[in-house]
C-alpha cells in the first residue's frame, strides 16, 4: 500500500485509518538509519510548497514534501539562507531525486556552519506533525523568542520520523554573507592541525568554518582550513588577522570566492569520503581535543577520514563489515561522545548498530517518548532503533 | 492576579506534616533541611509576588546523590516538589504549595571545570549565570544567555525555562548553548543527558528538559558552551519620533541582512523611568529609543553602524547617540538591564512576555497602548525588538483590587493578542503559574494532551512543579 496524501487533513485520515506500520518517505535521498521495515509507506511528495517567506523577519514555512532546491530559489532572490549549511545527500548516498524539507527535518544533518549557527534543530522554529493518533500536532510557531509549553520542536528534529509524519516546518534565516575568505594552512598533521583550528576558534575572529582534510583530497598533502564570512571589509580584516594569529603554523594566505565555497560545499557533503560507495560512512561527535587521539584509535579502520567542526565531528569511512563496525565502536569507546553509522549497505545497517546502544534510563525514556506520540507504533519502525 | 487557582492541598499530606519534615531531617544533613516556619517563609513566593504559599518544608542539597535521596522519600510519600534557583522567575515558576517541598540549588553553586580548549563549563546548577561569564573571563570566553537577573539568577532556572536576554538576537538562547546536563529522575535516579561533545544521540532530550519548567526532573549539573570574548562592543541610542519609526527601522535593520548583536526597545515612560535610576543618557525628548549593539573591530563596528545609521536615517531618526566609552556602554546596559527593577520602584507592575513576528511590531505597539487606555492604566514598553519578544509593562497600584483586575484583564488581552498576530504567550520567561490558563489560546486540546503525555513520561503521577504550564484539569 502507497498513500500521497494532498494536504494535512488527508495525512491524518491515513494515518487514523493505518491498521499496520507506515515507513514515511520523501525524495528518499538519504537511506540513513537502519531500513525500513513497514510493509505501507506514506509519501509526502504532494504535501508541497512554500507556505511563507518573510524575508524582513528572517523565516520562512514550507511544507514537508517540499523540495530543498525550491526553498532555496526562494531564499535566493532576497541573499538569505538556511543558516546550518544542510549537505546535498545525494554526494554520499549516490542517489538522484530532489532532497525534501521534511527528510532535512528528519535526519537534522546541519554542516560546517554548525559551529556558529547552530544545528538544525536550533534553526527550526516550529513543526506540525501527525501524530500516531492521527491528531495533527502544531509545535513552536514562527517567532524566535518561544517558551511556550513543552517543545516538541527539537525532538522531534533528528528523530527519522519515527515520532510522527512531519506535515510542515519552519525555520530561521540568516542573511547571505556577502563575503568569505578561509585561511589555508598547509601540511599540519592531526594534533597541529587541531591546535590550529582550537586557536583560531577560541579568538575573537568569528570562525564559521573549521575543517582538517588529510592528504589525497584534492592535494597530496593535509590542509587545515579556517572559513571566515560577512561583510568585505571585515572578512579581509578577520581573515588577516587569523593568518597573523597562525603565523607560527605555517598560516599565509586564503582563498576567496568560489575557491574557498567550493572546498566547503565537498566538506558540507562529504566528498572527500564518498567514493568508493561500496564503503560504510560514519560520522563522530566528540570533543575537538579528543580528535587526534580517535583518529589515531581508529588507525586503519578507517579508510579515509576529515575533521569538521574544529574537531568537534570526524566524518570517516571504513569496510562495510559487521567486524569494521565493531572496530569502531571499540576505538572509540574511551571518549566522552558518540558515532553514527550514516551509510552502509541495507544489510550492515540491519545488523549493528546504526546509533550506539542506549544505557537502560535513556533506553526507558526513548521508548516512552516513542509511545507518548505513537502508541501503535505506526511510523518508521526499526529506523532508528531495533524494536523501536 | 488572585483569580488563578491552586488546587487544594492534598490533606493527607499535611496531616502527615511533622514525621514528613522529621524523616528529612534525618535523611539529609542538618544544614541541607529547613523546617521552621522564619526559615520557609523565604521561599514563599519567587518575582511573582502577588502568589504566595508557604511550602511543607525546603531542602537545599549539595549533592546530586543528595537530590536524588530527597526525590526517592518524596516519591515513596507521595509528595510533591517543586525545583528552585533563585527565585527570580517572573511567571511563577518557583512559587511552592502547601502540600509541597522546595528542592532548592542554592548549596550547588560550583563551576566544577572550564575547558578553554573544547569550549565548554561543566557547571553545579545552582551556579549563577553571570558567575560563569566571570570565571570564563579569565580565558578570554563568556556564557551567551543574559537574562536581565543575571547576577541572581542561576544555570538552573535559566534551563528550566530556556531562558533568553538581550545579545539573543545574535547569540540565541540557553538551549543553543546547553550540551549536556545531569538529571535526577522521578525515580531518584540520576541520567546523564548529553555532555562535553557538539551533538548528542539519539532523540534530543536536552530540547525537552530545556524549557521544561523543572516538570520533568531536577537538573543537577550542565554542560555549557562558552564563547570568545568580542573584540569590542559599542552601543549606539537612535531615538524617534514616533514608535512606529522605530519599529519599522528594526525590521529593515534586519531586511537588510544586518543582524546586531542587540537591538532593544524603550518608549518614552520607559526611557524617563530607567533614566531617572540609571542616569544613562538616554534621550528624554524622544517618543521611542532603539538600543542596537555592534560587535568586533573598531573598523568593522564603523562599518555595520554605517549601513545601520543609513537605515535609521530613511526612518526619521532624530537623535544618534554613540557610546563613547566603556563607561559610557556600561551605564547604557546598566538602565536596560535595571528597567524592571528601576519601574518597581514608581509603580507595582505586571510584565507580559509575549512574542510577535517583527513585521506585526507596529501593530502589536498601537494595540497594546489602546488595550491599556480602555483600562486607564499606563504601559512602559521596554523589550527585545530584534526579536519581537515584548514586554510590554502595565502599572498599577496593588492596593486597589479593581486595579490590579484592570492590570490583569489588560495583561491578558495583550498575550491574546500575541498569539492572534502569530506570536506566541511567552518569549524567555516561561508559562509557569502566571499564564497557565492561557495555554488554550495557543494550543488545541490534543496539542496540550500531548505536550502533557510527553511530561508523564518522566513524571507519570504529575509531582513536578504541579498546577503549574497545563490548565488544571476539569474539576
Amino acid at each position: 500500500m502507497s498513500e500521497a496524501p494532498a494536504d494535512e487533513l488527508e495525512a491524518a485520515e491515513v494515518v487514523r485509518g493505518a491498521n499496520a506500520p507506515l515507513d514515511i518517505a520523501g525524495a528518499g535521498t538519504r537511506a540513513f538509519g537502519r531500513p525500513g521495515e513497514a510493509a505501507a509507506r506514506v509519501s509526502t511528495a504532494r504535501l508541497s510548497g512554500i507556505v511563507f517567506h518573510e524575508p524582513a523577519e528572517l523565516v520562512v514555512r514550507a511544507r514537508a514534501g517540499t523540495p530543498l532546491v525550491q526553498v532555496q530559489a526562494a531564499l535566493d532572490a532576497h541573499n538569505q539562507m538556511l543558516p546550518f549549511e544542510p549537505m546535498d545527500p545525494r554526494v554520499l548516498f549516490g542517489t538522484m531525486g530532489e532532497p525534501t524539507v521534511g527528510g532535512l527535518v528528519a535526519t537534522a544533518l546541519a554542516g560546517p556552519r554548525r559551529l556558529s549557527a547552530g544545528a538544525v534543530r536550533d534553526n527550526v522554529l516550529g513543526v506540525r506533525l501527525v501524530n500516531g493518533r492521527g491528531e495533527i500536532v502544531a509545535a513552536g510557531g514562527r517567532v524566535t523568542k518561544n517558551v511556550t509549553g513543552l517543545d516538541l520542536v527539537k525532538i522531534t528534529c533528528g528523530a527519522l520520523g519515527t515520532l510522527g509524519l512531519i506535515t510542515e516546518a519552519t525555520f530561521k534565516l540568516a542573511p547571505r554573507p556577502r563575503a568569505e575568505a578561509t585561511v589555508v594552512i598547509r601540511r599540519l598533521d592531526d594534533v597541529a592541525g587541531v591546535a590550529a583550528m582550537t586557536r583560531a576558534l577560541g579568538s575573537a575572529y568569528g570562525v564559521s568554518g573549521a575543517a582538517l582534510i588529510h592528504a589525497g583530497m584534492g592535494r597530496d598533502f593535509p590542509r587545515t582550513l579556517l572559513r571566515v564570512e560577512g561583510f568585505d571589509e571585515s572578512v579581509a580584516y578577520r581573515a588577516e588577522s587569523l593568518i597573523g594569529l597562525l603565523a607560527d603554523f605555517g598560516a599565509k594566505h586564503a582563498l576567496t570566492g568560489e575557491d574557498s565555497s567550493k572546498i566547503w560545499r565537498a566538506i558540507r557533503d562529504a566528498a572527500f569520503i564518498a567514493e568508493p560507495r561500496e564503503r560504510a560512512v560514519w560520522r563522530a561527535s566528540l570533543r575537538p581535543s579528543d580528535a587526534p587521539a580517535a583518529l589515531a584509535a581508529l588507525g586503519d579502520a578507517a579508510r579515509a577520514s576529515l575533521v569538521d567542526h574544529g574537531g568537534g565531528t570526524l566524518w570517516f569511512s571504513t569496510d562495510p563489515t559487521e567486524a569494521a563496525a565493531s572496530a569502531v565502536r571499540a576505538a572509540l569507546s574511551r571518549f566522552p561522545g558518540h558515532a553514527e553509522l550514516i551509510r552502509g549497505p541495507d544489510a550492515l545497517r540491519a545488523r549493528v548498530d546504526v546509533f550506539s546502544t542506549l544505557p537502560p534510563a535513556l533506553a526507558r525514556l526513548t521508548r516512552g517518548v516513542k509511545q507518548s506520540l505513537d502508541p501503535r507504533g505506526l511510523f518508521n519502525p526499526g529506523r532508528m532503533y531495533s524494536g523501536y | 492576579m488572585s483569580q488563578i487557582a491552586f488546587p487544594p492541598p492534598d490533606p493527607a499530606i499535611l496531616a502527615r506534616a511533622d514525621a514528613i519534615r522529621a524523616s528529612l531531617k534525618a535523611l539529609l544533613p542538618e544544614e541541607c533541611v529547613v523546617v521552621d516556619e522564619a526559615g520557609r517563609r523565604a521561599f514563599e513566593t519567587d518575582a511573582l509576588t502577588a502568589y504566595r504559599r508557604m511550602p511543607l518544608a525546603v531542602v537545599l542539597p549539595r549533592t546530586s546523590e543528595e537530590v536524588a535521596a530527597a526525590l526517592k522519600f518524596c516519591r515513596e510519600q507521595g509528595v510533591a516538589i517543586v525545583p528552585r534557583g533563585a527565585g527570580t522567575s517572573l511567571a511563577g515558576g518557583a512559587v511552592p504549595q502547601e502540600d509541597a517541598i522546595v528542592v532548592g540549588l542554592s548549596k550547588m553553586n560550583r563551576v566544577l571545570e572550564l575547558n578553554y580548549a573544547d569550549r565548554y563549563a561543566k557547571v553545579e546548577a545552582g551556579c549563577t549565570n553571570l558567575s560563569i561569564s566571570e570565571a570564563a573571563a579569565a580565558g578570554g570566553f563568556f556564557y551567551a544567555p543574559d537574562p536581565s537577573s543575571q547576577l541572581a539568577c542561576t544555570i538552573g532556572g535559566n534551563i528550566a525555562m530556556n531562558s533568553g536576554g538581550a545579545h539573543c538576537l545574535k547569540y540565541g538562547v540557553t538551549s543553543n548553548h546547553l550540551l549536556g546536563v545531569r538529571l535526577v529522575t522521578f525515580e531518584g535516579e540520576i541520567v546523564d543527558l548529553g555532555g562535553p561533545a557538539l551533538d548528542p544521540e539519539g532523540l534530543d532530550f536536552l530540547g525537552l528538559i530545556c524549557g521544561g519548567e523543572g516538570q520533568l526532573g531536577i537538573v543537577t549539573e550542565a554542560y555549557v558552551r562558552i564563547l570568545p570574548l568580542a573584540e569590542s562592543a559599542r552601543p549606539v541610542l537612535f531615538g524617534f519620533d514616533s514608535p512606529e519609526d522605530a519599529s519599522l527601522c528594526v525590521a529593515a535593520i534586519i531586511g537588510a541582512g544586518i543582524v546586531p548583536v542587540a537591538m532593544e526597545y524603550m518608549d518614552k515612560l520607559a526611557i524617563e523611568i530607567t533614566e531617572n535610576f540609571a542616569h544613562a543618557g538616554y534621550p528624554l525628548d524622544v517618543e521611542a529609543m532603539l538600543i542596537v549593539e555592534c560587535e568586533g573591530s573598531a573598523r568593522e563596528i564603523d562599518a555595520e553602524l554605517k549601513r545601520i545609521l543609513d537605515i535609521a536615517r530613511e526612518h526619521k531618526v532624530r537623535v544618534v547617540r554613540e557610546s563613547q566609552t566603556a563607561l559610557e556602554s556600561a551605564q547604557i546596559w546598566k538602565g536596560r538591564k535595571s528597567a524592571f527593577g528601576a519601574t518597581g520602584r514608581i509603580a507595582d507592575y505586571i510584565c507580559m512576555d509575549g512574542t510577535v513576528p517583527t513585521s506585526q511590531l507596529p501593530e502589536a505597539l498601537r494595540r497594546v497602548a489602546a488595550i491599556c487606555a480602555a483600562e486607564g492604566l499606563r504601559v512602559a514598553n521596554v523589550f527585545h525588538a530584534g526579536d519581537g519578544n515584548m514586554h510590554p509593562l502595565i502599572l498599577y497600584n496593588c492596593n486597589d483590587p479593581a486595579e490590579q483586575e484592570k492590570a490583569e484583564r489588560a495583561g491578558m488581552a495583550v498575550l491574546a493578542m500575541s498569539v492572534e498576530l502569530g506570536g506566541c504567550l511567552t518569549g524567555e520567561h516561561g508559562v509557569g503559574l502566571e499564564k497557565r490558563d492561557l495555554m488554550t489560546k495557543q494550543y488545541s486540546a490534543a496539542e496540550i494532551a500531548q505536550q502533557k503525555a510527553v511530561r508523564a513520561v518522566f513524571d507519570p503521577q504529575g509531582r513536578f512543579n504541579p498546577a503549574k504550564v497545563f490548565p488544571l484539569e476539569a474539576a
